[in-house]
């Protein structure tokens, strides 16, 4: 256990949290503005995955498959929001069970579509080598999506914080009632923000493709992590998220390099006092 | 409630209908399989392969062992063992099957193994591998059959070539269940009684999707590594084995680069070595009409789950010969099967008196190469060098090989793991 | 219906069963047994969500606990093959209810959308526990049983005497609850569901009520596990899976929560679109996903619901409490009317 295991499981840790942030920051989104508890998002995420595999296969592209993925959750999440989700307003029981029914209606249909075949997004020549510093190799893949992530997340912060769209969205957190009462359009903010949540889910689909594989029980497998996130940041703050993604990416890859025994207890069980001693997450509100 | 649903509802009463007019009319020559096998969910695709390995034998033969019409109703696990046993409950109890065959994960084949010996009706395991369905369980298990292989049955002949051909010190990254244990445990034992050494064992969680943390971990002394990832993660760790950097040998568990996967997977995996008891580029006449009248029909090159379930039909239907199509009886028909010495397209196929097939093992390369006349170069898994007629004991003997402990977790214990 | 015609037709509806199901086929006797063990489990829920307000997604906790105690107990002590075995459903009760207890600590201090997540969480450390403590539970493999217990002259083996077994639980439990709901207890829960600041106002330890009925479903999660375990002779991580959680929920959403009865006929339909359905069709995960949307739109009360007031249209305004259906803050003095007093 020299500096170099720790450097090398801390830059693992943080690459992974940048995947989950893509993942988390959605959720968190989703149910900050609008109190969605969204069960299927990690569908939005196997979808997004699947949708670039169909680009890649027909295009060849590699880049026209990222806003291609993007694009198409997007709308998968317009619709879902605004035929299912908009007419149960602010029932969480409802929203859990309606969408678990798409999580399995998703699932089937994949299945349908594009068989149940392991497949993994190859990613350009030029990002699937490795950057060798000193004795470490650190994969450039890796470094790609921790960049990606923090660009996403620097622009949702300044869109959030420095525009006037992005005013709007916080006044419709904080109180939606009030935003309504100064003339805010409180529905469409909900709708757009139900939209960027599946974008960025659909978008780390095509990411993560590369690094986590696209499979079907892929949706069931990120979306208890990804709540996770959600869990420890506290829901509804975009700091939080990003903080919660890299506390449980790290926590994951730690827990699992140093505790193998009781790898998901490493997840779990802090989630579950956090919880406990902080309900609403180390940044969210109530 | 929707016209659609309405149709819905009215299709099901009409299948539940057909279902129960085809469960009574049941004629004196038909001999009726239950097939289970996780038809939806995660495994959908490998299900598939297993039911179009026994689908084409049927088809092949127009439904019939030699006389018997064979009656094929497969049930769907959804790859939870309390389904598993309710599916084969109703198979037996309501179809009147005269043998169960299927089941995929080990958790199914532990499942559905007392289910026979209760309701006295033969279970088939076509795959699921767990070591001691035939070895330490067998006697507990007198209505179980295996036509696939035991999980430690290729690593044994695997550990000694490995010796035989200059690897001395290996890491291991294995899933971390019975199958993972069986699967390094055969290898451990073997490679180290010739003189390897094992000197890291990492197990990581079945469903890991980031393999990052154990590679980070391995330990850099060893000249190779020897993988048994499953699932999604065969896909993923000898891609990001090799994104880190790794220069290392890599080897492994058979289902690592079976088939199944293969065509998914990048030239990363070219020179990859692994062991199991069957390959699809295997250079004989009933390989290569197997794999190309498969791949014809289903559109892709066959794995060893579909191999073994047209080989298991096949065995199924020899028996029947036997008998002239008439149903023997549970325990005379398992007489004969493991009775059988037959040529399936994985080589000669016969049983050790554990109801464990005896089998060539086969050390295979992953080469991209054009094979049987196709016109492209793709992944094959190329043997190069093939132990006959091996048994789950190896060289050992049942006697003695029963004395030790089933694979573990610990056992055997790593003697040069820092 | 009046309260008696309801009772008296689930009264006739039990005996139906009873009579009915041994004579059915096989496979329909198998089916109905795996159903009224979970709507054991469905009716805990209940008593959660519909009667006190609390929405868990972590009930196969329980039916787990008691799952792999009936398992622990008889592969590795012989413990539970005779007359021992009606210790083991009591053990099976008291693990559910104790575990309950420990957790409800935890669970207890949130509300709405937090008490789900955090449920979900302690329900994922039971499922971790499962599948990586490998040298008691067996890990993935999960843990055969030794065939089911035979008392005295009463072979359990048999499909149709462990059949009324399982039913004679089941009415017991939805006697037990029903009780418990009707008492004065059950209705300060409602009072609590409805107004929880109210009824602390009034007096109540709103807190100590919640936990208790916290603690009991626990107890029946326990009794539906152990009954599950012989049913299948067989346990397996798979039982404690997300799944079966949000499986329970809809069965009681869809059943119509706050009626005990329909959390069993939410039970009957899962498990026949689940387990009978897939025998039938490739495609009934379509079917499934699709109850699970459609039952929401077009039974906002469930089958047997009991018709609440109007819901409010979608956006009028903000839950403060997030349990929706139930609890609004917003508007007082309908639910003053409705429920309380």
């Amino acid at each position: 256990m020299d500096a170099k295991f720790w450097l090398l499981q801390a830059f693992n840790g943080v690459s992974y949290g940048a995947l989950l942030f893509l993942l988390g920051s959605g959720l968190s989104l989703i149910f900050g503005v609008m109190r969605i508890v969204n069960i299927a998002h990690g569908s939005y995420f196997l979808l997004g995955g699947y949708v670039a595999l169909t680009v890649i296969w027909t295009t060849g592209s590699w880049l026209l498959a990222i806003p291609a993925a993007a694009l198409a959750i997007a709308l998968l999440g317009l619709a879902t929001e605004r035929i299912f989700l908009r007419p149960l307003g602010f029932d969480v029981l409802r929203q859990v069970l309606v969408t678990f029914g798409f999580l399995l209606l998703f699932q089937q249909a994949a299945l349908d579509i594009w068989g149940g075949d392991n497949f993994i997004i190859n990613p350009p020549p030029a990002l699937a080598r490795s950057l060798a510093a000193g004795s470490l190799h650190l994969p450039l893949y890796r470094i790609f999506m921790i960049a990606l992530a923090a660009v996403i997340g620097l622009v949702l912060w300044l869109v959030l914080e420095k525009t006037r769209i992005g005013a709007v969205v916080r006044a419709t957190v904080d109180d939606a009632e009030m935003a309504r009462g100064v003339g805010i359009d409180t529905s469409r903010v909900s709708m757009l923000i139900f939209a960027l949540g599946a974008t960025l889910a659909g978008l780390g689909g095509m990411i993560g493709g590369a690094f986590l594989g696209v499979y079907p029980g892929l949706d069931l497998d990120i979306l208890p992590i990804a709540f996770a996130v959600v869990i420890i940041g506290g829901m509804g703050s975009l700091g939080g998220a990003a903080i919660g993604a890299v506390v449980v990416g790290l926590a994951d890859n730690f827990g699992k390099a140093l505790f193998p025994e009781v790898a998901y207890f490493t997840l779990y069980a802090p989630m579950v006092l956090l919880l406990a001693v902080k309900p609403t997450g180390l940044f969210g509100r109530a | 409630m929707t016209a659609k649903s309405l149709a819905r509802i009215g299709l099901m009463a009409l299948a539940a209908a057909f279902a129960s007019i085809a469960a009574r009319g049941a004629a004196a020559d038909e001999l009726r399989i239950g097939f289970l096998a996780p038809t939806t969910g995660p495994f959908a695709q490998i299900a598939a392969d297993m039911r179009n390995g026994f689908q084409m034998y049927l088809d092949d033969h127009k439904g019939q062992f030699h006389g018997a019409t064979v009656k094929f109703i497969v049930e769907d696990t959804q790859g939870k063992p309390a389904t598993a046993v309710l599916k084969a409950e109703k198979l037996i109890k309501q179809n009147k099957v005269n043998m169960l065959v299927g089941g995929l994960l080990a958790s199914t084949g532990y499942a559905l193994a007392p289910v026979s010996t209760r309701e006295k009706v033969i279970y088939i395991s076509s795959i699921p591998a767990s070591d001691n369905l035939t070895q330490r369980d067998a006697s507990k298990y007198p209505y179980f059959a295996r036509t696939s292989w035991s999980s430690s049955q290729p690593s044994h002949p695997f550990g000694a070539w490995a010796c035989a051909h200059g690897f001395k010190k290996i890491d291991t990254i294995a899933s971390d269940y019975a199958f993972g244990y069986e699967v390094v445990g055969g290898f451990q034992k073997t490679f180290e009684q010739c003189g390897g050494k094992i000197v890291q064992k990492i197990w990581p969680p079945i469903n890991t999707m980031d393999f990052g943390p154990y590679i980070a971990d391995l330990n850099p002394d060893a000249d190779a590594i020897f993988i048994v990832p499953v699932g999604a993660g065969t896909l993923q760790l000898p891609k990001q084995l090799a994104a880190s950097g790794n220069k290392k040998r890599v080897i492994g568990a058979g289902t690592s680069f079976d088939e199944f996967v293969l065509p998914s997977m990048g030239d990363e995996v070219i020179g990859d070595i692994s062991a199991l008891h069957y390959s699809a580029a295997l250079q004989t006449p009933e390989n290569e009409a197997f794999v190309k009248e498969y791949r014809a029909k289903y559109g892709k090159v066959p794995s060893y789950y579909s191999e073994n379930n047209y080989t298991t039909a096949a065995l199924i239907d020899a028996v029947m010969t036997e008998t002239g199509g008439k149903w023997p009886g549970a325990q005379e028909f398992l007489k004969r099967l493991v009775a059988l010495k037959i040529n399936a397209p994985r080589g000669p196929v016969s049983f050790d008196d554990m109801r464990n097939p005896i089998q060539n093992i086969y050390i295979r390369k992953v080469e991209k190469t054009k094979m049987f006349g196709y016109p492209k170069p793709e992944l094959w898994n190329v043997v190069i060098k093939t132990y006959p007629h091996v048994s789950q004991f190896w060289t050992y003997g049942k006697a003695e090989f029963l004395k030790q402990p089933v694979y573990s977790r610990d056992y055997p214990p790593c003697k040069y793991c820092e | 219906m009046t309260r008696q015609g309801k009772v008296l037709a689930v009264v006739l509806a039990l005996f139906a069963i009873a009579a009915i199901t041994p004579h059915t086929t096989p496979f329909l006797l198998l089916l109905v047994t795996r159903g009224l063990i979970i709507a054991i489990l469905a009716m805990s829920v209940d008593l959660l969500l519909g009667f006190t307000g609390l929405p868990s997604l972590g009930q196969a906790a329980y039916l787990g606990l008691g799952a792999y105690l009936a398992a622990i107990l008889a592969t590795r002590f012989q413990f539970g093959l005779g007359w021992d075995f009606l210790l083991v459903i009591l053990f099976g009760i008291l693990l559910g209810a104790a575990t309950a207890a420990v957790f409800g600590l935890f669970a207890l201090r949130a509300g709405g959308v937090y008490f789900l997540m955090i449920t979900l969480a302690l329900s994922q450390c039971v499922w971790g526990l499962a599948y990586r403590w490998d040298s008691l539970t067996g890990g993935d493999n999960g843990l055969n049983l030794l065939g089911r217990p035979t008392l005295g002259p009463i072979r359990l083996g048999n499909d149709a005497t462990y059949f009324y077994l399982v039913f004679a639980f089941f009415v017991l439990s939805l006697l037990v609850l029903y009780v418990l709901v009707e008492s004065p207890f059950g209705r300060s829960l409602v009072g609590i569901r409805e107004h929880e600041v109210r009824m602390r106002i009034l007096g109540y330890n709103t807190w100590l009520h919640k936990f208790i009925t916290f603690v009991v479903a626990g107890g029946f999660g326990g009794l539906a596990g152990v009954l599950w375990a012989e049913v299948s002779g067989q346990v397996s991580p798979e039982d404690v899976t997300l799944t079966t959680s949000v499986d329970a929920l809809l069965m009681v959403v869809l059943g119509g929560p706050g009626t005990l009865i329909g959390g069993a006929v939410g039970a009957a339909i899962v498990l026949f679109l689940r387990e009978y359905l897939s025998t039938l069709v490739p495609w009934w995960q379509y079917v499934l996903g699709g109850v699970y949307v459609l039952a929401i739109y077009c039974l906002p009360d469930g089958l047997l619901g009991i018709r609440r007031a109007p819901r409010r249209p979608a956006g009028a305004g903000r839950e403060v409490a997030l349990i929706g259906i139930w609890r609004r803050r917003a508007e007082p003095e309908t639910r003053d009317k409705r429920e309380v007093g």
